[in-house]
């Protein structure tokens, strides 16, 4: 049985939830199936919407968003987020160590080839400094629960971490659709994020900026699936959304072009990939990017975030190390836990993953999103040898992990108010002077009962985050 | 502002009003086919309509023959017409989508609410009985685009660049009314009188929905040098060459006061205005009608392509 974070045992309502379960029992179900509408077509009408590559039929999608919002005490929020500042320092301070001096290479806590074969590992980015040793500016980690007291982390995200966006709009939602509940709450406010941001971004600029740099938000356009937090997040900042067309670079500065002649740019929040970003230096055939970028970040007039190469900090072979890296470079232990994982790269693993594959969950190493996974508890016979052939063939692109018994939370599906599987995400800013989390984070949860898998791409709904006092 | 952001907000501004230019021409062919024969003429309402919507080639491309139902379809949602209503909509909302960052809430809701509800559009949406109801859903929706524009957007650089889109499109689609139906506003046919003209005349002030203004205005019959003159000249009349004219200058105006610069755009646009300013009807009939018309659609070109040159590239 599955940790649940409304109810304990025999029908007891944990703390943080009392008014929620009184408000569950006393609200019509029609009411609740009336306010989820309203809430889709307020997504709809928004355009806030996402698109699934490979998908043709819809070529816009909105995320179903669960009106039952998933609550955690003020307690556990803090005990959650010093173990968010912790991990993600470590993060920074790990990237800065693999470009620069590679101590935890030397000291033997991580095998250096993993570091140079890595393809996420960006040989350009050796020697470069970058601003306040920022590397990481905005994470995302995926963080569950399986009981009252542990929080596990699932995966980090270095790169261009995504879904901000959906935390801010589904408060606006909840909000609008729930007063009454809302009333009977004292909810920390997340409405301040693009804010901190903005200042985020802004203490990174570099040292020859102007005193009032320019920050831009850069896009792959409109058809990425993640377009509508571009823009949103562009707006809410008052800062330009450009595309690699509306940048160029000239003497190693980047300029937007402008209705009034070109305009210095000091520091560019990307949403573009490592390899996408300059022509000249990562992928030929990008027509995403900006030709030069590369060469003006390195010259150090142009701060970017996240930096280039943040990637070898996140797949799932390097969080295997993360707890060790924490005590390495902090002297800490970590606060939050790690899943056990099976690096199928090493012998004894594989062999042990191979032996019980039907009860693990492998991953690629590099994968995301939920796409070539084997969850082995929910695979058939022949699932499980398909996967079974492509693991012996390259194990080295694959960890395994155990089915960890996500936690539930009350929602709202179609046989009425049940429990599903949740995770969540927060959203992790490093700036110049130290670490600034909002209060909360974007809560995926299984819209399918039993289901384990959260990501939207895979029919994964979303959830309004409270993190109150009680 | 980016330059991609101006040449977006130009453009959606633009789509928006030829959608609405082309469901008023179909609503005046309509009305027009509703009448018999004899006092239409030789002339097929429904050519007319094609050629006034500038899509003729590709038209008799695909179609043998103009009937209500060809063009109407043809003009609506032909999947081989770039410019149809649907399309236009499209467009403009994919201009939208690109720089929603500089629209308002209430601009973005129109332009999406009205894409949405195209959707939904089907073949029994087009029938001549439910036809009237979309094209109706048409106009308002440029209204409210318009309208929420107007009402909420900051007078700024993306305020005018979108006025712009408006007027350039607004003078072109006028010139190519008269383009089109210059001939029955010739002296010669003045004479004629009855009911097949004044249909013909009625037809052209309601594609752009200026007859009870004409009324207003002339407080007489409907003389064709007077439509003329009211859709050329008038400066009270929204749609005239005129007002179109006096609006993209000022628009270029308070950008190059807020750029502190003023370039070709803005030259080419005050030397057509001050032509237009000069000019007498009499004179325009005078040196031709048709010839007047051409050169002016020829001038609006020329100034789209100077505020794209300066601005938007």
């Amino acid at each position: 049985m599955a940790f649940d974070e409304m109810t304990e045992g025999a029908g007891k309502v944990r703390a943080p939830y009392e008014k929620i379960a009184e408000w569950l029992e006393s609200v019509p179900r029609e009411q609740l199936q009336q306010r989820r509408l309203e809430a889709e077509l307020f997504f709809r009408r928004g355009g806030i919407t996402f698109a699934v590559y490979g998908d043709a039929q819809g070529e816009e999608r909105i995320i179903p968003y669960d009106i039952v919002p998933r609550v955690l005490s003020r307690a556990e929020w803090e005990h959650l987020a010093r173990g968010l500042e912790q991990r993600v320092k470590t993060l920074n301070l790990y990237l800065a160590d693999i470009y620069g001096p590679q101590n935890a290479l030397r000291a033997g806590i991580v095998p250096p080839d993993l570091v140079w074969q890595n393809p996420a590992y960006r040989p350009e980015m050796a020697g470069l400094e970058v601003p306040h040793g920022v590397y990481v500016h905005i994470g995302g980690i995926d963080v569950v629960r399986v009981d009252a007291e542990d929080f596990y982390v699932l995966e980090d995200n270095a790169r261009t971490p995504s879904g901000v966006s959906y935390m801010l709009e589904g408060r606006e939602i909840s909000i609008r659709l729930m007063p009454e509940l809302f009333g009977q709450h004292r909810v920390a406010p997340i409405e301040n994020y693009a804010n901190e941001l903005l200042s985020s971004l802004r203490s990174v600029a570099p040292r020859n900026s102007a005193s009032d740099p320019t920050v831009a938000l850069l896009t792959p356009g409109q058809f990425n699936s993640a377009y509508y937090e571009h823009s949103f997040l562009a707006d809410k900042m008052g800062v330009e959304l450009v595309e690699g067309r509306d940048l160029l670079v000239k003497d190693e500065v980047v300029y937007m072009r402008t209705t009034e002649g070109p305009r210095r740019v000091d520091v560019i929040y990307r949403r573009i990939d490592d390899e996408f970003i300059d022509p000249l230096t990562f992928r030929p055939d990008s027509a995403l990017g900006v030709p030069g970028l590369f060469a003006a970040y390195a010259a150090g007039n142009v701060t970017l975030a996240n930096a280039v190469g943040t990637g070898a900090a996140d797949d799932k072979v390097i969080y295997s190390y993360i707890p060790d890296l924490i005590r390495f470079y902090l002297g800490e232990e970590p606060i939050l836990k790690n899943v056990p994982t099976w690096r199928c790269r090493e012998a004894e693993h594989l062999q042990y993953v191979l032996d019980h594959l039907a009860e693990l969950v492998v991953k690629e190493t590099h994968g995301s999103g939920g796409y070539g996974m084997l969850v082995g508890p929910h695979a058939s016979t022949s699932e499980i040898e398909a996967f079974r052939a492509r693991l012996k063939a390259n194990p080295e692109g694959y960890i395994a992990q155990p089915t960890l018994s996500l936690s539930t939370c009350p929602t709202f599906v179609e046989s009425g108010v049940a429990p599903r599987h949740v995770d969540l995400r927060p959203f992790v800013l490093s700036r110049a002077d130290g670490v600034r989390i909002v209060p909360g984070g974007l809560t995926r949860v299984a819209m399918r009962d039993g289901s384990l898998v959260v990501n939207s791409s895979q029919g994964g709904g979303l959830k309004d985050t409270w993190v109150i006092e009680c | 502002m980016l330059s991609r952001t101006a040449d977006s907000l130009f453009w959606l501004s633009r789509y928006v009003e030829r959608a609405d230019y082309l469901a008023r021409t179909i609503e005046a062919a309509q009305r027009l086919s509703s009448l018999p024969t004899a006092y239409v003429g030789e002339n097929n309402e429904w050519e007319s309509a094609i050629a006034t919507a500038g899509c003729g080639r590709i038209f008799y491309e695909h179609h043998a023959t103009a009937t209500g139902e060809t063009v109407a379809h043809f003009l609506v949602n032909s999947p081989h017409n770039a410019s149809s209503i649907v399309k236009c909509f499209e467009i403009a909302r994919t201009n939208a989508r690109a720089v929603r960052t500089a629209l308002t809430s209430e601009m973005w809701d129109a332009i999406n609410g009205a894409w949405l509800e195209l959707q939904g559009l089907n073949a029994s949406s087009l029938t001549p009985h439910a036809l009237p109801k979309f094209l109706a859903f048409v106009k308002q929706i440029s209204l409210l685009i318009d309208g929420s524009g107007y009402r909420t957007m900051l007078r700024n650089d993306a305020y005018w660049f979108s006025r712009l889109g408006i007027f350039v499109e607004r003078a072109d689609n006028t010139a190519r009314i008269l383009d089109v139906k210059y001939h029955i506003l010739l002296p010669e046919n003045a004479t004629v009188g009855g009911g097949i003209d004044y249909s013909q005349w009625a037809a052209i002030l309601r594609a752009v929905s200026a007859l009870t203004s004409y009324h207003w205005v002339y407080r007489e019959s409907l003389k064709p040098w007077l439509i003329a003159d009211l859709l050329i000249l008038n400066e009270q009349m929204p749609r005239s060459l005129a007002a179109c004219y006096s609006n993209i200058v000022a628009n270029l105006d308070e950008i190059a006061g807020a750029y502190n610069r003023a370039g070709p755009a803005q030259r080419t646009a005050r030397a057509i205005n001050r032509k237009l300013g000069s000019t007498k009807i009499e004179q325009v009939f005078q040196s031709g009608l048709h010839e007047f018309i051409t050169n002016f659609i020829g001038d609006n070109n020329r100034v789209g392509a100077a505020i794209s040159a300066q601005y938007l590239v």
